[in-house]
């Protein structure tokens, strides 16, 4: 069976071992984790986590089942339709032009956040894809760290 | 009303209508065990390990249905707890499991007897619960209870930190329970069983594969009335035994590694499985992809993660057994000819008679075999066999005549030795009318020996056989067939005196070397009504046939010593 990239987002009552369970189910049963991001949702006591996982069908299916079994989940959404986010910040050196940097970063939704005595920071937020190009692009500019974030994502 | 913690788990299990608790105190579970000491509700049953504790409440829970509860300390006390919650978890038993915890201020702090009870325990409950305030302690011990006994069944642990037990707070027990992300589907979709009641109706040679769920939802009555509805012919798994009764005789016997040819030939030539509460465990299907080749699946279970897991099935139905089955009965009851399926009821008869689930038996010395058998004969269905681990295990499911669901008490998921003899005590306690014998090995009996105390101390007279062949068995038998006979660490001559054991702690041992030593240890174990080793001296090379070797065709079975292969 052929493997899939998927994004499964999990709601979760907003309890201090929940994120334990979620990712020690996927541990013990050697299911993939990509990416996973983790966030209460506001006015409420649930949590949303957004997992991108990789699987043939078998294994997609029975990670939705297994989640949906764990007592403190209320709802998995696994969806083809999901418009997806993620955001990475990366420092360049001061001595690398500010306005290439910009430019770059503007080209990917984004921007320039900080800038200091000896480093510029810029942050993206895009498709997972374009994030991957984005951090490609950055590399002609010497970076000196790159921070990646996982996927956030919404049904369509 | 205004108590403290301690007593208001032990309010909460009167109120669950507990009857027995089995455990062991410590300094973390203290408080609990002073107002056990001041409440005469529920009796209380000291073991001498916290695994036989577990055991025992697993045990209690398999042989009536109700949940087994054991209380166990923080730290040395919960982590030997663990292989008991394990064993209970792989076979989905309902059990509530309460572990004193350090104080809150403690946790996180390494104090003395911590460890993270929820961590370790996660992988191996249903569901675990640190109780951080006291004001949650009785929704969460309504909770445990519910969680434990409902849905696809099974262990919940709530462990309570020392300072919780001492506060003093309001008790009031929920009358209900209501966790909004915990919906267990019970009800099988009714489309779905009147594709699966047309499957059957179609079908040439359908088979019933019973599972452990059949027995857990209660329903063995149903599926005997299911299959005699169809003269569906039917295999049990190593959990199911019982269900279909042994005189049966659309029984074809238990499948899988260690099934009989009949079973297992079924399997292999069904053209629809009919999947109850079970859920196509390695030891049961052999080969995944050789597996079935010419079925079709309906597939019974409440737990949908099983469906679909390992077998690609046709007709999906979640759902508890014992309802779907009902509705399967209501849409077959007036359509189906039982006729139909004859000629294929006349190939299994002739599986059967080719090679029956049989032994040699010898004059010179006793086979292991023959004493389940003789067991069977003289108890039959006065008793309540449980069993250790090995090859004991697998004669016992093959040969004991075993009448009705819950008389057959072993550890098939997790396949822990030491198992049997504490979780007999636990059987005893629930059902003190029944004669409660434990079939065990010279290897396993050694793990758990000491409830050899326990049950003199509370005078429950559970009759463990050892079968004693001085090995380890089932290694033994993997090592010659496998391993070319290097018998590696699986040689235990070395051995107690099993009587004197038995004597030193109180019970009855008896040394058997023939079959009418037998009879008369067994009789005399009985009529004594006390705890009692009887240690037979049996065929040192016995090996559990047949057998289909890991990983091989479920088809392809070593049936006897000398035809190596069919």
């Amino acid at each position: 069976m052929a493997e899939a990239r998927r994004v499964i987002s999990i709601l979760v009552e907003n309890e201090s071992s929940v994120l334990s369970r979620v990712s020690g189910l996927f541990a013990g049963r050697g299911y993939n984790i990509e990416t996973l991001t983790v966030a209460p949702i506001p006015n409420s006591n649930r949590s949303r986590i957004t997992i991108v996982t990789k699987g043939n069908e078998r294994i997609l299916e029975q990670i939705t089942k297994q989640l949906h079994k764990l007592i403190p989940v209320y709802k998995v959404v696994e969806h083809e339709e999901m418009v997806e986010k993620e955001m990475v910040m990366v420092k360049f050196p001061i001595e690398e032009s500010l306005a290439d940097i910009q430019a770059l970063c503007e080209a990917y939704n984004g921007g320039i956040v900080n800038v200091d005595i000896d480093m510029i920071i810029g942050m993206v937020a895009d498709e997972p894809n374009r994030v991957k190009h984005f951090i490609e692009a950055s590399r002609r500019y010497n970076p000196l760290e790159t921070v990646r974030g996982g996927v956030v994502a919404i049904e369509r | 009303m205004k108590m403290n913690g301690a007593q208001m788990v032990c309010e909460a299990l009167i109120a669950e209508g507990v009857k027995t608790v089995f455990g062991y105190p410590g300094g973390a579970i203290m408080n609990v065990y002073d107002e056990i000491y001041k409440q005469d509700s529920f009796e209380h049953i000291l073991n001498r390990h916290e695994q036989a504790s577990v055991h025992a409440a697993d045990g209690y829970a398999r042989a009536t249905g109700e949940v087994g509860v054991a209380m166990v300390t923080s730290g040395p006390g919960f982590t030997n707890a663990v292989t008991g919650l394990a064993t209970a978890y792989m076979d989905s038993i309902p059990m509530v499991v309460i572990s004193g915890q350090v104080p809150l201020a403690l946790i996180g702090t390494d104090g003395f007897q911590e460890i993270d009870a929820i961590g370790i325990s996660r992988p191996c409950t249903k569901h675990n619960f640190l109780v951080r305030e006291l004001s949650d302690l009785p929704r969460i011990m309504k909770e445990a209870f519910h969680i434990a006994r409902s849905g696809r069944p099974g262990p919940v642990l709530v462990d309570i930190p020392k300072d919780i037990t001492a506060e003093f707070g309001n008790f009031v027990y929920p009358q209900s329970v209501n966790i909004e992300s915990y919906k267990p589907t019970v009800k099988g979709n009714k489309r779905q069983i009147e594709k699966a009641v047309d499957a059957i109706l179609k079908a040439k040679k359908p088979l019933l594969y019973i599972g452990g769920g059949v027995i857990l939802s209660n329903a063995g009555d149903l599926v005997r009335k299911l299959a005699s509805v169809g003269q569906i012919p039917a295999v049990e798994t190593l959990m199911a035994r019982g269900v279909m009764g042994a005189k049966n005789p659309l029984l074809q016997g238990m499948l899988g590694m260690h099934g009989n040819y009949a079973s297992n030939m079924a399997m292999s030539e069904t053209d629809l499985i009919i999947a109850l509460g079970a859920r196509f465990d390695d030891r049961v299907t052999g080969k995944l992809s050789e597996f079935a080749r010419y079925a079709d699946v309906i597939h019974v279970d409440i737990d949908a993660a099983n469906i679909g897991k390992l077998v690609d099935v046709d007709y999906p139905i979640v759902g508890d057994i014992k309802g779907v089955v009902e509705q399967l009965i209501l849409g077959l009851e007036s359509r189906i000819n039982p006729d139909r399926y004859s000629d294929w009821r006349e190939v299994l008869h002739r599986y059967n008679d080719l090679y029956p689930q049989s032994f040699e038996d010898s004059d010179e010395v006793i086979k292991p075999q023959w004493v389940i058998e003789r067991v069977g004969e003289l108890l039959g269905d006065r008793a309540i066999i449980t069993s250790d681990v090995g090859q004991h295990q697998m004669w016992t499911a093959q040969h004991y005549p075993f009448d009705r669901p819950r008389q057959w008490i072993n550890s098939g998921g997790l396949g822990t030795m030491g198992f049997g003899f504490p979780a007999a005590i636990g059987a005893k306690k629930g059902c003190p009318d029944k004669i409660v014998v434990n079939f065990t090995g010279d290897g396993s009996i050694l793990m758990n020996m000491q409830e050899l105390v326990t049950a003199s101390e509370y005078k429950i007279p559970v009759i463990n056989i050892i079968l004693n062949n001085n090995f380890l068995g089932m290694v033994r038998q993997w090592q010659t067939f496998f391993y070319d006979e290097r018998y590696s660490e699986t040689d235990l001559s070395y051995q107690p005196n099993y009587k004197a054991v038995a004597e030193a702690c109180g019970g009855i041992g008896y040394d058997v070397t023939t079959k009418e030593e037998f009879d008369t240890a067994l009789n005399d174990a009985i009529a004594k009504d006390r705890v009692a080793f009887i240690n037979v001296a049996v065929s040192r090379f016995e090996n559990v046939l047949p057998m289909v070797p890991a990983g091989g065709a479920l088809y392809n079975m070593i049936l006897s010593d000398k035809s190596e292969e069919k």
